[in-house]
């Protein structure tokens, strides 16, 4: 049986909020062993959740998304029960430790003298008042890794800039490129893209690095600036003003010359997109539909002269699909060769005959919140499969472990720190 | 000559447009030696997308093919004929990877399938970037980027319950699947170094957007806990104000500043007396209507006489989450960005010296660089066919039959 890529890796997690921790999730996934180290005295904002102990009420009052702990219910743990931390919390061990109190600082140094990396997304400002540099890992292992994911950089007029995914998807450029083309950017809807970005590529960063150090022996500080690092993804908008000086705005849900839509389906709130490039397309489509007569006006008879009429094919294209299922309308074209997609929403998701075939689903057991299916892996290797091995780490479960069988601390030590507030399954009552 | 971090990486590179191209991208400029494999004379299709200078198609001036090809060699082969398959199996000996695009199956009707691939360098890794995957009912239907969303990603929730889901902006979820692969295709290096194991990746594009943090996995964790679908929220609804773009004097103003935040914004306004009147700071405050309005009036008061800029750094002074809406013109000339190095000038043969983004991050030790801008098309023939063991005349004898 061969070992996952990363097994033998081991990774400190100190990252907050969503695009550290998706980081680490995928070193976890290919086999790292990965320890989130969290403390039981401080509650990070859309951390482990939006509260630590919240009401029934308030519960019922946030997302689903976000606060939509199994059936709306707090449990005995809220903060393990959370969406919005389940999504990427597998594959990890999970240790408490507050940097803040007597000792911790201590148990941190002795903890990065046995690993090879440690990942952190905070605020410069909040890493220096830590007093965590690369200077003092590289002090206690010359080989570490070490990978900082700032919001903007960890220099200058920027780094101690407060934003959240959707902020830096402003100021890279994004806002602008997306949303409808017809309503200002007041209507758009909050997304984190750069989140997913500085994740994936965090964890790109960290295995070119440790591949680097196989070779040298040598370890390095990465430093990675979630707005520089998403910048990239929007290429062809940048390039175009490098080239033309023109700035991208929103198409909608247009294409720049395709014809392209997301059109009502049959049901309430059902929509699918189609995307008809050249005539081959076009004429895949209209026999799809069984050649109406509307397909056959002049307007409509080339690629130019469609995209001209855009509005007026939208229109036609949208009394065809409202008297179809969504997925209806994906079958039909797709088996005549055109793209077309149902907008898929959760339920669908599950439902879905593709993601099942493929086995995306994993069924996971997790102690304080039972046994779900979960989302599972972005893509698939054959010889190394990677899965689920854990459910969503809870807070502090893996103490014991960390502190008793990789620090050796006795059994004492173990109560003292127990004791000074660092060890421990739960957050403090007086927390909100 | 700076030491790279995947210097010692070989890479034969089938990708077309645009994820396979980025993740290769990813591995090229940090430092692997990716041979990019392309139609004699048609080449990859990114060339004939734009922008191009003036909106003029160049094959070697495509905006969106010199982003995504930089560090990259290219050879032109045309894979349906024997010579250039003898050409392919020889550089497979000498490649770490190999990352491919095509329609599943389509590198099995080649004879390049992962099985025969793997008879000739038996560690090797072949990371596979399709629509849909190798496999499922899906496999052969056609993917845009706007299915990408609706179908893999978070669509349904994105835009405003009185219209119709709305995208993302151009192809970012194409780089997004990218990257992924890049993950994928990094991990597969470790086991086939380490353990002499090679294997194939199979990366859906679909399945890089269902298993993506912006959302979707939160989503449907949510759905399977609750039952309940997260959906689009009505025009202004869904979060406490302030929430979202207010005008200013020149764009557009980003500010998140609701419930426990809403102090950072009174004192962003420079704590005006009238926010001092308990009603802003009664419980369920942040999401009374008519308080909303009455806030982002005088917020719009505020933001008009400014600058997107000028907001955005008083803003921070009360650590308001925020930003401005920047354009691409905006960004380009940003102070802060071009100090950093987030822009790089290239100079290219023939679409000549322009302004591209820079490194995704910066490795201190193995440092990302520009070794060469985006091949010509087949630029390289001749010098890896040389290194191959080919004479000139046989170079010759290949381009006259069209194999390159």
């Amino acid at each position: 049986m061969p070992k996952l890529p990363l097994e033998g890796i081991r990774v400190l997690d100190i990252t907050v909020v969503w695009a550290g921790p998706y980081c680490t999730q995928f070193l976890g996934d290919l086999g790292a062993e990965v320890i989130r180290i969290e403390s039981l005295n401080t509650f990070v904002p859309l951390g482990r959740g939006p509260m630590a102990h919240p009401t029934e009420e308030t519960l019922r009052e946030m997302a689903p998304w976000t606060g939509g702990t199994p059936d709306r219910q707090p449990g005995a743990r809220p903060w393990n029960r959370y969406p919005i931390f389940n999504a990427h919390a597998r594959n990890k061990l999970g240790m408490t430790l507050d940097f803040l109190r007597p000792g911790g600082m201590d148990i941190f140094k002795r903890l990065v003298k046995i690993s090879d990396v440690l990942v952190e997304n905070n605020p410069t400002e909040t890493m220096e008042r830590l007093g965590i540099s690369y200077q003092l890992l590289q002090e206690q292992n010359p080989g570490i890794i070490m990978l900082r994911m700032p919001a903007y950089g960890n220099d200058g007029a920027y780094q101690n800039h407060r934003a959240y995914g959707l902020h830096i998807e402003g100021v890279i450029g994004h806002t602008l490129q997306r949303g409808y083309a017809d309503m200002d950017p007041s209507a758009n809807t909050s997304v984190l893209m750069s989140d997913a970005a500085a994740g994936t590529q965090g964890a790109f960063a960290v295995m070119a690095a440790l591949h680097h150090r196989k070779r040298t022996g040598k370890g390095q500080l990465i430093e990675l600036s979630q707005a520089e690092n998403t910048m990239s993804f929007l290429g062809q908008s940048f390039m175009d003003h490098s080239m033309n000086g023109r700035n991208a705005t929103t198409l909608g849900n247009r294409h720049p010359h395709a014809v392209q839509g997301c059109y009502p389906c049959k049901g309430e709130d059902r929509w699918v997109t189609i995307t008809i490039f050249d005539d081959v397309d076009w004429s895949a489509f209209t026999q799809a539909l069984g050649n109406p007569d509307w397909c056959r006006e002049d307007k409509f008879s080339d690629p130019i002269s469609r995209y001209r009429h855009h509005d007026n094919l939208d229109r036609y294209i949208s009394q065809w699909t409202k008297l179809l299922d969504a997925n209806e309308v994906m079958q039909l074209l797709q088996n005549a060769g055109v793209a077309a997609g149902p907008v898929m929403d959760q339920r669908d998701a599950y439902a879905d005959p593709h993601l099942n075939q493929r086995e995306f689903f994993e069924e996971v057991h997790q102690e304080d919140t039972g046994t779900h299916l979960y989302p599972g892996m972005a893509y698939k290797m054959s010889e190394t499969p990677i899965k689920t091995r854990r459910g969503p780490v809870r807070l502090g479960e893996d103490n014991e472990y960390v502190y008793k069988t990789l620090l050796n601390c006795t059994d004492e030590e173990y109560s003292d720190l127990e004791a000074q507030g660092h060890i421990g399954m739960d957050y403090p009552e007086e927390m909100p | 000559m700076p030491d790279l971090a995947l210097g010692d990486v070989k890479v034969l590179d089938f990708t077309n447009l645009v994820a396979g191209p980025y993740c290769t991208k990813l591995l090229a400029d940090y430092g692997a030696d990716v041979i990019k494999v392309e139609i004699p004379g048609l080449g990859d299709g990114a060339r004939r997308l734009g922008p191009f200078p003036g909106d003029v198609p160049h094959r070697e001036k495509s905006g969106l093919f010199l982003h995504l090809n930089t560090n990259k060699q290219s050879i032109t082969l045309d894979l349906k004929t024997e010579a250039a398959g003898s050409v392919i199996k020889e550089l497979v000996k000498e490649s770490d990877i190999v990352v491919e695009s095509f329609r599943p199956g389509t590198m099995a009707q080649l004879g390049l399938g992962y099985e025969s691939l793997r008879s000739i360098n038996p560690t090797l890794v072949m990371t596979s970037i399709s629509n849909f995957g190798q496999t499922g009912p899906y496999r052969d239907y056609r993917l845009t980027d706007v299915m990408v969303y609706g179908m893999g990603g978070e669509m349904y929730s994105t835009g405003i319950a009185e219209r119709e889901p709305v995208k993302l902006g151009v192809n970012v979820l194409l780089y997004q699947a990218g990257a992924t692969a890049s993950v994928a295709t990094m991990g597969a290096l470790f086991a086939a170094r380490e353990q002499g194991i090679g294997q194939h990746v199979d990366v859906s594009i679909m399945e890089t957007q269902a298993g993506s943090i912006d959302r979707r996995m939160s989503t449907l964790i949510g759905f399977q806990y609750t039952g309940e679908i997260t959906g689009r929220n009505p025009l202004g609804g869904g979060a406490g104000y302030p929430f979202g773009a207010t005008p200013c004097s020149d764009g557009y103003f980003e500010v998140s500043a609701g419930r426990g935040y809403f102090p950072r914004a009174v004192k962003m306004l420079g704590s005006p007396a009238e926010l001092d009147d308990p009603k802003w700071h009664a419980p369920g405050a942040q999401m009374d209507m008519e308080l909303k309005q009455e806030f982002d009036t005088m917020l719009m008061i505020w933001s008009l006489e400014r600058t997107k800029s000028e907001a955005w750094a008083i803003a921070q002074e009360s650590r308001v989450l925020s930003a401005p809406l920047n354009t691409m013109g905006d960004l380009a000339a940003d102070p802060e960005f071009n100090r950093r190095g987030a822009f790089v000038e290239i100079e290219h043969p023939v679409a000549g010296t322009l302004k591209y983004p820079a490194r995704p991050f910066i490795m201190n030790d193995s440092p990302w660089s520009i070794r060469r801008p985006a091949p010509l098309l087949g630029e390289h023939n001749a010098e890896v066919l040389s290194r191959l063991g080919y004479r000139a005349e046989d170079v010759v004898r290949l381009r006259q039959q069209g194999v390159i």
